[in-house]
């Protein structure tokens, strides 16, 4: 199936209860680490802990082996996933068991173990409710913490109707749980081996958590008398005492709980009896606790990530599922296109390229826009857009030099980078945007007639329905040059910087830009500066964007140490000052750059915080407008800044609140992709369609997300700095 | 242990829809035999806090019962370890008494706690557990609230484990 196709079917089937699920969680998310006292301080101490551990990972291996074999149980060191498999049949055959009972594991879907077991005719029983549903229905998960998440309460009711027949049809959640719940109940007691995960182990004590809510997993080692935990190699931290961030963070970052019923904390084989459950003469505590454990620990592609200075920040991963929730296209498709073989969000392009490969990585990696949601919301603060910006890097090159890149990590290299014709049409946009302008209105009308437009479909993938946009003759920096300044005495200097976007297609923000900054006394320039590189870094084109932030911050640098500050329009290319540049330049370079530069409705904010006279901006009587900020800005905690200028001058605001609008630079262009794109645009036009809203202007900060709110509304948006030079 | 902390546990425990009583040890026949909906099972209690006085003699409480007794009972009373005051957690120690099944194969769990055993903060609880663990290599379920799934398609109380918990918090002042 076409991937247009296979989106638009997902949207159809599953969209709705993924969008409702991952959404209360995200709303819960906000709310629940909002109780914290300092929840960055938390992030940064589980990060901390995660770093260290994967960088001492031999040595703390080597430790838990010891403890583990102390507590009486044995450690398995498996390469691969037939090898851990080998070892799991092994001992359920050893232990001539016909069924084994699971707790729910990512690790166990990674290896497939149900599949090996069942081949030797064992009984393998999922007991989280979720993996049931997903067991009885043979599908896969949709989601690392809600497997059936893509589920309704109807469609899981019809599944259970259907395959059980009950007396009475099951109807309501309860009615469905409490069935579920007699059903397993009878299986679990029954069984002879408890296969689990792990969510943590410590390499003190050899102690395991396991994060859950069901009680499942607390009854599948209970009651059986042979445990068998499998692991990555990954999941070892130092200590017990270590646990307790993440015992913290984990539920409050995935499903919003302040924490979820169980948090067990084992250190097997435990100290409960085995019992006999249809026994009705021993007392329980004259039962033996003679038990087995085995852990199970996987590498699988691990320790080569552990080796790759990019993929490495993978291995810190919880499986909290933050980055699955916060993400608006993982809202709308869930993981069945937004996932791999085993993971699915935005850090699975990390796991499944070291897992399974760059082939599996690509095929969902597009998804990820970038647009940096999930970047505070990761409680280990992994940079997820960079992890998957370099495997996109990595997969355009593919045909180039095959699987090097994943062992020698990034070498930035000139030249296309390997990329498809349509990564490099968008990646190289700065081209396109200067012919636009040097030759319009020719160029758009051109670019709008029925042939161009085929072409650009045939071609470049470009969706047929996306409205082009529309360059100006005149460019910003060409406005600038023809006139003069109108400070004399200037309080600050600033550079404005005419990012491509506001320089070649939406000019009218650029000059509003110009004329709110000089009413409020800043000396202002407009240089030719290149732009930023966010088009080929969205397009995974590093080495492109390398070159662009090579050349810019040299053009800027001579500004800035003249003490002038850098003013940005574009959000986009402002987080590529202030943090994409990190990556890309050297440290101090990026730190100049970053340390002075600012979104302007920022830069408008701190002028009139140090005594600026608001009054020389127009102003309002309270007239009403809706204000959507921008992805990449709200990730900056820039978003209050313009809503706080905006009711200083007297406008009445309301904001949206959704993750993104949809557009995210190119996606919402590719026809792949379009139809996702105004998909997860309708939820925007929602909130600025509902009563109290429907009448006010609209305001955006981001290019992106004006163009997605000029195809999703009658009304035609503009940038709140426009509205400030009335 | 403070006043404050049991206010805080209890109001924890509170918005999770669990009720915590402070009781005196002279009560605490009369309040086990109120928090239990029988038939109830239970671990012998007077041992796992080497005190005979909290021994569940003479509550409608069947200690130590057999596998069969347990699967019928609709209440299990076990000791805590642990009572955490910022979440309502309880820290449920896994011993060879079979606190573990009596906590998690019945409907209603009723947990006693001592309260110079409450602490405030999840990480003071998990310190200590840590330290104990280092020195006897045990485990402990940390049990914030009833047994819950959302699997379903909607939350639901009693998943797996107990629908319901009540807390007893035994006063040091006797």
């Amino acid at each position: 199936m076409a991937k247009a196709d296979e989106i638009r079917e997902l949207m159809r089937t599953e969209g709705a209860a993924v969008a409702e699920n991952t959404r209360a969680f995200n709303d819960g998310r906000y709310e629940s680490v909002a109780d914290l006292e300092d929840y960055e301080a938390l992030k940064s101490e589980a990060r901390a802990i995660k770093e260290d551990a994967i960088e001492r990972l031999p040595e703390l291996i080597d430790e838990l082996e010891v403890a583990v074999e102390e507590n009486g149980g044995t450690v398995y060191i498996a390469d691969d996933a037939a090898d851990a498999n080998a070892y799991v049949r092994e001992v359920v055959a050893d232990r001539d068991a016909d069924r084994v009972v699971k707790s729910k594991s990512m690790t166990s879907e990674e290896i497939e173990v149900n599949e090996a077991l069942e081949s030797d005719g064992v009984d393998v029983v999922e007991t989280d409710l979720g993996e049931w549903v997903l067991q009885v229905a043979d599908e896969a998960p949709s989601h690392i913490v809600a497997p059936a998440i893509h589920k309704s309460r109807e469609a899981i009711a019809d599944l259970f109707n259907e395959r059980f027949d009950p007396d009475e049809p099951l109807e309501t959640a309860e009615e469905l749980t409490y069935f579920a719940r007699e059903k397993l109940g009878e299986q679990i007691v029954d069984a002879e081996v408890g296969l689990t995960g792990a969510n943590f182990l410590t390499a003190d004590t050899g102690t395991m958590a396991l994060v859950t809510s069901e009680g499942n997993a607390r009854k599948t080692v209970a009651a059986t008398d042979t445990q068998i935990t499998v692991a990555g190699v990954e999941k070892v931290v130092p200590s017990v005492e270590e646990l307790a961030p993440f015992v913290e963070l984990i539920g409050r970052s995935g499903t919003g709980q302040d924490i979820t019923s169980y948090v067990s904390l084992l250190t097997p084989p435990v100290e409960t009896p085995v019992v006999d459950f249809d026994d009705d003469e021993t007392p329980l505590s004259a039962f033996d606790a003679d038990r087995d454990f085995h852990l199970v620990l996987i590498d699988n592609g691990r320790l080569a990530m552990r080796e790759d200075d990019q993929l490495r920040e993978t291995l810190y991963c919880i499986r909290c599922s933050a980055c699955s929730n916060s993400c608006a296209n993982f809202q709308h498709v869930g993981g069945h296109a937004f996932g791999g073989e085993t993971y699915s969000g935005g850090i699975a392009t990390g796991w499944e390229a070291g897992i399974e490969g760059l082939d599996t990585a690509a095929e969902f990696n597009d998804l990820c826009t970038g647009c940096t949601r999930c970047v505070n919301a990761c409680p280990v603060e992994i940079d997820i857009p960079w992890i998957n910006t370099v495997v996109r890097d990595r997969i355009n090159r593919e045909g180039e030099r095959p699987a090097e890149w994943l062992v020698d990590g990034l070498t930035p290299d000139a030249e296309d980078e390997g990329a498809p014709l349509q990564k490099r049409f968008f990646g190289n946009f700065e081209t396109v945007a200067k012919l636009g302008s040097a030759t319009a209105p020719l160029s758009n009308w051109l670019a709008g007639t029925g042939p161009s437009r085929w072409l650009m479909s045939r071609a470049l993938g470009i969706d047929r329905r996306r409205a082009l946009p529309e360059f100006e003759r005149e460019t910003l920096v060409d406005w600038f040059a023809d006139r003069d300044s109108t400070v004399e005495t200037p309080e600050r200097r600033a550079v404005l910087y005419p990012d491509l976007y506001t320089n070649h297609v939406q000019v009218e923000r650029g000059k509003a830009a110009v004329e709110a900054l000089e009413a409020l006394g800043v000396e202002v320039v407009v240089p030719e500066v290149p732009s930023s590189g966010r088009a080929p870094l969205s397009q995974g084109m590093v080495a492109t964007a390398t070159d662009h932030a090579e050349r810019v911050t040299e053009a800027l640098a001579p500004y800035v140490a003249d003490g002038y500050d850098v003013v940005v329009v574009e959000p986009s290319d402002l987080a590529m000052f202030t943090r994409e540049y990190d990556r890309l330049v050297a440290e101090d370079t990026f730190e100049t750059l970053a340390e002075n530069s600012y979104e302007v409705l920022e830069y408008v904010y701190g002028l009139l915080e140090n005594g600026a006279d608001a009054d020389a901006l127009a102003s309002s009587d309270g007239a009403g407008v809706a204000y959507h900020s921008h992805c990449q800005q709200r990730t900056l905690g820039l978003e209050a800044h313009t809503v706080a200028v905006l009711e200083d001058r007297g406008f009445d605001v309301v904001t949206s609140d959704v993750e993104c609008c949809g557009m995210a630079g190119s996606f919402g262009y590719k026809r792949d992709y379009y139809e996702l794109s105004m998909d997860v645009g309708g939820r925007l036009r929602d909130q600025f369609e509902a009563d109290g809203v429907r009448d006010r202007p609209v305001v955006a900060s981001g290019t992106s997300c004006l163009e997605q709110i000029d195809a999703l509304l009658e009304r035609q948006p503009r940038h709140p700095v426009e509205l400030l030079v009335e | 242990m403070s006043g404050a902390t049991f206010s805080s546990f209890e109001r924890s425990l509170g918005e999770l829809d669990v009720p915590a009583t402070r009781i005196k040890r002279e009560e605490f026949t009369n309040q086990v035999e109120e928090a239990v909906e029988p038939p109830a099972v239970g671990v012998p209690l007077g041992e796992t806090f080497d005190e005979p006085a909290l021994s569940l003699d003479g509550t409608p409480v069947t200690v130590d019962p057999t596998p069969v007794a347990l699967r019928e009972a609709t209440t299990g009373v076990t000791g805590a370890r642990l009572g955490i005051g910022d979440y309502g957690t309880l820290a449920l120690s896994l011993t060879d008494r079979a606190s573990e099944l009596v906590s998690l194969f019945v409907e209603h769990h009723v947990a006693v706690v001592r309260e110079r055993d409450l602490v405030d903060e999840m990480r003071t609880g998990i310190e200590t557990l840590g330290e104990e663990f280092a020195e006897t290599r045990g485990s402990a379920i940390l049990a914030t609230g009833p047994s819950a799934t959302a699997d379903m398609g909607a939350l639901v109380k009693g998943a797996h484990g107990p629908r319901t918990v009540e807390v007893l918090v035994l006063t040091e002042d006797d």
